[in-house]
């Protein structure tokens, strides 16, 4: 390739002063880069507002994409399930006897535990949904782990609220818009949410770690075993996420520190559902927001 | 100083489309990640910078040296990435080049593609320093994601030539 130019664009004077002020510009800007990197390390929130503006812009073209998808995507099923629908039709029924009993008995136990705890009078808050609304798009080049959600501050949502799908917890909300929301996933490398061992009640935190699993770490005692299978659920400590929804399990056998699955993969997830934050610590600081 | 005047016989000015050709497809390219797919790890190249370096390498005068700047801005709105991440990286990496292209005047692809190699390698390591913890697990997929970005840099640089030479066929 010959040289690309010459640095001098000749005699013109204003060619060269223009040239010249590109550089200040350029390094100008590099510096107020390098100002707004440090304002947003110190300070995540900062930029909120920008980042809210142009995802305003951004989520309406992704949902309308991924309605697209879903509805190419819905062909075949729907072909097939009209051909077996007499089959599902039988099936569904023999489930539907076999589940019966299951109900009863579920039914019993529900009323026995609302008996019981009125005996106890414990007083229970209870996470009511804010709405529920897609993910719609991710940071997928980045090595945090956001997803936009589409339904923001009109429609109730906060910072701070939990979000959950069918499985299990996804995350929480960590900005707002007036139509959008940014949702920090569970295995971003910041999120931390404090759960218990279903079997025994041991008390650990899960801590994301950035490539799609999470950490399981013990916060009580040392040297605690954890097995594979062990379940985890939110114990509701911090007051950010209700109570007993389900977050991982641990696939390997280790000590202290295990390797987890989070039960909700966000890859395959479609509707995720908007909590209230189980005990808002803040309000005061929630409603001065904007 | 007043523009010159254009006279009878010189070319007319590209229209404004043309011109802004090369940022808008920038742009495009950093708007990839708002495709509605939820990832559980870092895997999407960052096409924005590859389409960017894709430009600087195979037309350098057609983007400013300042470009970087109101281009990296964009993409940091909607990447995830801190603002003033790219702004800042981005820049830095047209400095480099611009003082390579001072000492490596005549150069083949394979320079341009090592060029453009060490450049994503950059940004993307700094990024990673600068937003996630120290003690995150993601140095494996993000090396990953390198390979794939510098395996994918000629082709981008192709669709940088293939958009040149229809804006110039214009």
């Amino acid at each position: 390739m010959a040289p690309p130019r010459n640095r001098r664009p000749g005699f013109s004077r204003r060619a060269q002063y223009s040239l010249f002020l590109g550089y200040v510009i350029a390094v100008a800007g590099s510096l107020v880069g390098a100002v707004l990197l440090a304002l947003a390390t110190l300070d995540p929130p900062a930029f909120a507002a920008l980042r809210a503006t142009m995802a305003e812009v951004t989520t309406p073209i992704s949902s309308g994409i991924a309605g697209v998808g879903r509805g190419i995507a819905a062909v075949p099923s729907s072909i097939s399930g009209y051909i077996a629908v007499r089959q599902q039709n039988a099936r569904l029924r023999k489930e539907l006897d076999d589940v019966h009993a299951l109900l009863m008995r579920a039914r019993t136990l529900s009323y026995d535990n609302r008996r019981l705890k009125a005996l106890l009078q414990m007083r229970e808050r209870s996470a009511g949904p804010v709405v529920a609304a897609r993910l719609v798009s991710s940071s997928a080049s980045s090595t945090r782990r956001f997803a936009v959600l589409n339904a923001g501050s009109w429609q109730g949502v906060h910072p701070g609220q939990p979000v959950r799908g069918p499985e299990g917890l996804i995350g929480r909300i960590l900005e707002t818009g007036p139509n959008t929301a940014r949702v920090l996933l569970l295995s971003d490398p910041e999120s931390i949410v404090p759960v218990r061992r279903t079997r025994d009640g041991l008390p650990a935190l899960a801590a994301g770690r950035g490539d799609g699993l999470i950490d399981i770490r013990s916060a009580s005692i040392a040297n605690v075993g954890f097995e594979p299978g062990d379940v985890f659920v939110t114990s509701g400590t911090g007051g950010i996420y209700s109570p007993n929804i389900p977050v991982a399990r641990v696939l390997k056998r280790a000590r202290d520190t295990a390797l987890a699955r989070t039960f909700a993969q966000p890859d395959t997830l479609d509707f995720a559902l908007v909590q209230q934050a189980f005990m808002p610590v803040t309000p005061a600081a929630t409603a001065t927001r904007p | 100083m007043r523009a010159p005047t254009r006279g009878p016989f010189d070319a007319a000015p590209p229209p404004a489309a043309v011109r802004l050709l090369p940022a808008g497809s920038v742009l495009l390219a950093s708007l990839v990640t708002i495709w509605p797919f939820i990832a559980t790890f870092p895997i999407l190249p960052p096409l924005g910078l590859m389409m960017l370096l894709g430009w600087r390498l195979t037309r350098p005068d057609v983007l400013r040296i300042w470009a970087p700047l109101p281009l990296g801005f964009f993409d940091d709105l909607i990447s995830g990435q801190p603002l003033g991440n790219a702004m800042l990286l981005w820049t830095l990496c047209f400095f480099m080049i611009d003082l390579i292209d001072q000492r490596l005047v005549f150069r083949d692809f394979w320079q341009d593609w090592l060029i453009a190699a060490g450049s994503i390698g950059f940004c993307l390591i700094a990024g990673r320093l600068i937003t996630a913890p120290i003690g995150a697990h993601v140095d494996t997929v993000l090396l990953l994601q390198i390979v794939i970005s510098v395996m994918l840099f000629p082709f981008v640089a192709r669709l940088c030539v293939w958009l040149d030479r229809k804006r110039e066929g214009k």
